[in-house]
């Protein structure tokens, strides 16, 4: 008997040993790792979207009217049925359509980096636009709604695979915008929950997938859940700057 | 060393692997469609191939697709593969089926959609059968784990489809599927690889919320049925001869020739290229949410 729990007792350390190595920690207790050096997958680099799904709601600027596939709430539908591209244009607000709910879906290039040890980056080249994902317990400051809000985030699993783990970004602190460039609305109270990921493709590269679930009280009458996908580039030879637009 | 000493080393060996190994996917999963509604739900627009990375192969047997084609007996049933998981509305239901005596996962079972067979997921490393091993819509698939993430594998399959609007897969054709969970969302990849039709891999990503009210297993099958067709006669259009080329252009404004896809209508630089001939209309007057 005292054997049987010798070989239990060695068995159990063995995977507790296991398991700590594989999440990166020795038997001592460590000191916080930084977010940098805790992250269980690698997003930085350059990343090209792959237009698969809703592609004329993002290729090109819908029509007016055209909500397919978003729970919009009545009072959301009468502000989109307004929606007039020239008076748009017009405003000189012309960065609608490219806040921290849409960004993703619009088709360009994502540029990601550390921006320190405890800020990841990432630039888009469609419409010029920069996210801050901050991590480590950070908690936004006090002051204006803006485009692309202000961004907490966090690891999730990992280290228990090659490509295991996510990162989970909540954005609030929005001002208002378009999900879609025809003018389907979303609020200032809106939140948006992210999971960014990374998958191997069957030639053993990289996607990247954002699954994106944005609230908002006012004018969804659910969470609206999409995904986007990106494939990795070498460089940023392909990387093309161009100012946000109001109607393409 | 005892039997009984054996089987308790075995067990807590086996516990202390899947506590790190593996997930729960088991449960009912509502289908999210907000993306690809109309795709997934009544269906897509006649000859809307954008964003699909085909050859030529490929976009010429879509042209020759005619929707009456399947009111042949033979072919009602023809277009639903496991891709059926991505093109469709329908929610899912997964369970593990245990080895009965070791309780290791054996497989996962991923159905309860219209008209398919459940998928059956091999954990226990079995191969795939011989690439000469009949083919039919249900396939063969294998499993395994990446952390958190199962990766599906799908080979053997029909000749099946890949929009449902006359895009086509052969037999040759390979879907992985990553089921990754948060929570109460899960999201499946699927990423269709097809050596006869593609020039890329065609990536789909689809949502699902976990859901209270059970996902009933098994839906209607698939039937078979006499539509009047004449015996003989193939549904089809000829070369140059398809109808609706020009209806994305209609309906959309959107260009001829996005709409007939290719790869480069995935990526971004092909907006620069279709930008002057795109005209959105004033509003929209069809499948319009």
């Amino acid at each position: 008997m005292r054997k049987l729990w010798l070989l239990v007792v060695v068995v159990l350390a063995t995977h507790a040993h296991a398991f700590a190595q594989a999440r990166g920690r020795g038997g001592a207790p460590a000191p916080p790792q930084t977010a940098k050096a805790a992250a269980p997958i690698d997003l930085s680099g350059y990343w090209v979207s792959v237009v698969t799904e809703d592609w004329r709601y993002r290729m090109v600027t819908p029509a007016k009217g055209d909500y397919q596939g978003v729970p919009m709430t009545p009072e959301a539908r009468k502000i989109a049925d307004t929606w007039d591209p020239v008076k748009e244009e017009a405003s000189g607000e012309l960065c609608k359509s490219y806040g921290a709910p849409a960004i993703l879906r619009v088709p360009g290039r994502l540029h990601i980096t550390w921006q320190d040890d405890q800020t990841l980056r990432m630039d888009t080249d469609a419409g010029k636009q920069t996210r801050v994902f901050h991590f480590g317990g950070w908690k936004a400051p006090a002051g204006p709604h803006t485009i692309q809000g202000d961004s907490a985030a966090e690891w999730e699993g990992g280290g228990r695979g090659s490509t295991d783990g996510a990162m989970k970004v909540t954005t609030t602190n929005l001002k208002a915008g378009f999900l879609r460039k025809n003018g389907v609305p979303y609020s200032e109270n809106t939140t948006v929950t992210e999971y960014y990921e990374l998958l191997k493709m069957p030639d053993g590269s990289p996607l990247l997938v954002v699954t994106i679930s944005t609230t908002d009280p006012m004018y969804l009458r659910q969470p609206f859940v999409i995904t986007s996908q990106f494939k990795k580039e070498p460089s940023e030879a392909k990387w093309h700057p161009t100012d946000c637009s109001a109607t393409w | 060393m005892t039997r009984k000493m054996f089987v308790a080393v075995a067990l807590v060996a086996l516990v202390g692997t899947r506590a790190f190994a593996e997930i729960d996917l088991s449960g009912s999963w509502q289908s999210i469609n907000h993306e690809d509604a109309l795709e997934r739900g009544a269906g897509p627009n006649p000859d809307d191939w954008a964003g699909l990375p085909f050859n030529e192969s490929g976009r010429a047997k879509a042209l020759s697709f005619s929707q009456s084609i399947i009111s042949m007996p033979e072919r009602t049933c023809w277009f639903q593969t496991q891709w059926h998981i991505a093109a469709g509305p329908f929610s899912l239901r997964m369970w593990a089926v245990p080895d009965p005596i070791t309780g290791k996962v054996q497989a996962w079972m991923v159905g309860a959609w219209e008209t398919r067979a459940p998928m059956t997921i091999w954990m226990d490393g079995r191969p795939h059968p011989s690439k000469n091993a009949p083919h039919d819509q249900t396939g063969f698939t294998t499993g395994v784990w990446n952390g958190n993430e199962l990766i599906a594998t799908t080979t053997h399959l029909k000749t099946g489809y890949m929009r449902r609007n006359g895009a086509a897969s052969s037999d040759q054709a390979t879907i992985t599927t990553h089921f990754r969970r948060h929570g109460d969302l899960l999201t499946l990849t699927l990423i269709m690889e097809d050596p006869v039709y593609l020039t890329e891999p065609y990536i789909l990503t689809r949502s699902y919320n976990l859901a209270t009210n059970p996902v009933a297993i098994g839906g209607p099958p698939c039937i078979v049925g006499d539509e009047g067709v004449e015996s003989g006669r193939v549904p089809h259009y000829l070369p140059g001869k398809n109808p609706f080329v020009d209806e994305m252009m209609k309906r959309y404004g959107i260009p001829s020739d996005a709409a007939m896809g290719g790869a480069e209508t995935m990526y971004p630089e092909y907006r620069d290229k279709i930008k002057a001939a795109f005209k959105r209309p004033e509003k929209c007057t069809i499948n319009c949410g």
